[in-house]
């Protein structure tokens, strides 16, 4: 890392974090990209790929529980961690600090729905 | 027919006293160092967010792109962890070229040794960054100065800054109003009061129910040396140098490396030359140096004022002050509460109004809960000037931290009251409630019968002195 770079790096092919890990932070990404992938059915499925301004692993900052995919770099990341405790606390106190958390995810549901229109479409072309 | 009685009231009360901003309004900021950036990057957002046509002057008259005294806003650069997270969260990140170093540690240096902590993972958490562009030397272009990329973001939301020093603020039909260059007035709907204790206060008229209110202040001291890139990281490496020193007078002193120099910044009672001296004399320090380091030869030096509380409310009828100029948390991440004040102000405003109620009901309670922690901060640093004058207390705490450190599956409670305490990252609460564990009590407890009852034999060292040659190996490149 150079002298005045923040974060944390993770090289090509390490994991942030697993599906099923217990968490208490979420990354923002600040250089580089990441793939999320989705264990399903003994298969591993990449659902999407992130980078410089995307937040992963928020999901044990809001719903508290295990990280709900794995996210590994897809080149060298780095990234900074945000720990829960201390983004809550600071959102307890200025809710408005989720508004690009909230936007964000808005955009992933539409994107979601827009991939689950077009599989529906090729499944069923009626 | 039934019908419902609506009570009047406070409900009806408070809506009389609002006094919301309409399209078009104009907002005058004074200061364009981080309360004034922040508070300007956040009301043009939500405003633009909101639907609000808002225009934002911002007055400064420095130039934080110009390197020494001019355009210096004077201050220890440390951007805490907490700060550069939420900065992350809100979609400012903050370049390379801006921070100077990035912190991935701090070693607290006593008489009876010294331990080092540090972030989960080597994370760098901490961001040092130089204020202005440094002292005057080559290496001013190398970077960015912080206040000058806060102040750039600012203005590419839509700010405009006028390089003026505002003297004096009148009052027209209720508005405030700011002398132009003719000689007009520039009427404002809102006054945002963001100089700091540095700068002059512009006089501010009666009629602004401002209840005259002031920070206090203390005083401390700043040097900035330059050491070189190579040699920073053969000695102090990329963590801060916290001392805790049994000096007279002195209540903190840490060095703090950035790029090519190392900032000493130094706190406590009355700081004169011969508290210096004695600082700079200390064996600690010189252990913790370059060899042929002198305390002498300083590149730059500065004696700034810190806010260190407040009497009164900073807030009146179509003003509100903001940062260091208001409520600032106690001894650290003054940068930090500059966020805090700037954004709680910039939503009351757009979402609520500028009636010195809407202060009141919406800006007021950031401002107390930061004075509330600042009670408990003094407690904090009460203790901590108690350890700092016994020798036996010294060498507890360091034992404690460094069976802390040296324990990975451990709680490592105490190296975390430290690192929060020195470092500024959680509310003096949490550090107080974390110290107040029975187990730490008890584990400290224990610690210090065992420390008079060895005297002063032995010394502790974890880190430290090596950190540098540590480093050295593990740094690719710069």
């Amino acid at each position: 890392m150079r002298t005045g770079e923040l974060g944390i790096i993770f090289d090509v092919g390490q994991y942030l974090f697993r599906q099923g890990e217990e968490g208490d932070r979420m990354y923002i990404i600040q250089e580089g990209e990441v793939e999320v992938i989705v264990h399903s059915e003994g298969r591993e499925v990449r659902v999407a790929t992130r980078g410089p301004g995307d937040f992963v692993g928020e999901a044990v900052i809001f719903e508290r529980g295990k990280h709900a995919a794995d996210v590994r770099a897809l080149t060298a990341v780095r990234v900074l961690g945000a720990d829960r405790r201390n983004f809550l606390r600071r959102a307890n106190e200025d809710p408005t600090l989720v508004f690009r958390i909230v936007q964000q995810l808005s955009r992933r549901v539409r994107e979601s729905e827009d991939e689950v229109a077009r599989l529906r479409g090729e499944s069923d072309p009626r | 027919m039934s019908g419902r009685t609506v009570k009047a009231g406070r409900t009806t009360s408070r809506r009389k006293h609002r006094l919301r901003l309409e399209d078009g309004a104009r907002v005058a900021v004074i200061g364009g160092g981080p309360a004034g950036s922040f508070f300007s990057i956040f009301a043009l957002d939500m405003a633009a967010r909101a639907g609000l046509d808002l225009s934002v002057d911002v007055y400064e008259p420095r130039d934080f792109r110009v390197q020494g005294p001019p355009g210096c806003n004077m201050c220890g650069g440390i951007v805490s962890e907490s700060l550069v997270q939420h900065l992350a969260a809100e979609g400012i990140t903050l370049p390379a070229t801006v921070i100077q170093r990035g912190i991935d540690s701090y070693v607290l240096h006593t008489d009876v040794g010294e331990v080092r902590i540090e972030t989960p993972m080597r994370e760098k958490r901490i961001g040092a960054v130089h204020r202005g562009l440094g002292p005057r030397g080559p290496e001013g272009a190398r970077y960015e100065s912080f206040d000058a990329f806060l102040l750039s973001h600012a203005e590419a939301r839509g700010a405009r800054v006028i390089r003026r020093r505002v003297e004096g603020v009148t009052l027209s039909d209720g508005y405030p109003s700011i002398p132009a260059e003719d000689g007009s007035g520039v009427r404002y709907d809102l006054l945002v009061v963001a100089c700091g204790v540095n700068a002059a206060t512009p006089v501010l008229p009666e009629g602004l129910g401002l209840d005259g209110g002031r920070p206090r202040t203390t005083k401390t001291a700043i040097r900035e040396y330059l050491v070189g890139r190579p040699v920073i990281r053969k000695t102090l490496g990329d963590s801060m140098h916290v001392f805790l020193l049994n000096l007279p007078r002195l209540e903190f002193a840490a060095f703090i490396p950035k790029g090519e120099y190392v900032s000493l910044c130094l706190l406590g009672e009355e700081i004169d030359r011969s508290l210096l001296d004695s600082f700079l004399g200390s064996s600690e320090v010189a252990a913790c140096m370059p060899p042929d380091w002198q305390g002498e030869k300083h590149a730059c030096k500065c004696a700034p004022k810190m806010n260190v509380g407040w009497s009164g409310r900073p807030y009146g009828q179509r003003v509100v002050l903001i940062g260091d100029a208001g409520v600032a948390r106690l001894y650290k991440d003054g940068i930090g509460s500059a966020y805090r004040t700037a954004k709680a102000a910039a939503s009351t405003v757009v979402f609520e109004g500028v009636s010195k109620e809407d202060f009141r009901l919406r800006y007021w309670p950031a401002c107390r809960s930061i004075m509330v922690d600042n009670a408990l901060g003094r407690l904090v640093f009460l203790v901590v000037g108690q350890v700092q004058k016994r020798r036996f207390a010294r060498r507890a705490l360091l034992d404690l931290v460094a069976h802390e450190q040296c324990d990975q599956g451990g709680s490592a409670r105490m190296s975390t009251v430290l690192w929060d305490t020195f470092t500024g990252s959680a509310p003096y609460r949490e550090i107080l409630l974390r110290a107040l564990h029975p187990g730490l009590m008890l584990r400290l407890l224990l610690g210090l019968v065992m420390s008079l009852v060895r005297g002063g034999r032995g010394s502790i060292q974890t880190g430290g002195s090596g950190t540098g040659s540590q480093q050295a190996t593990k740094v690719a490149e710069d």
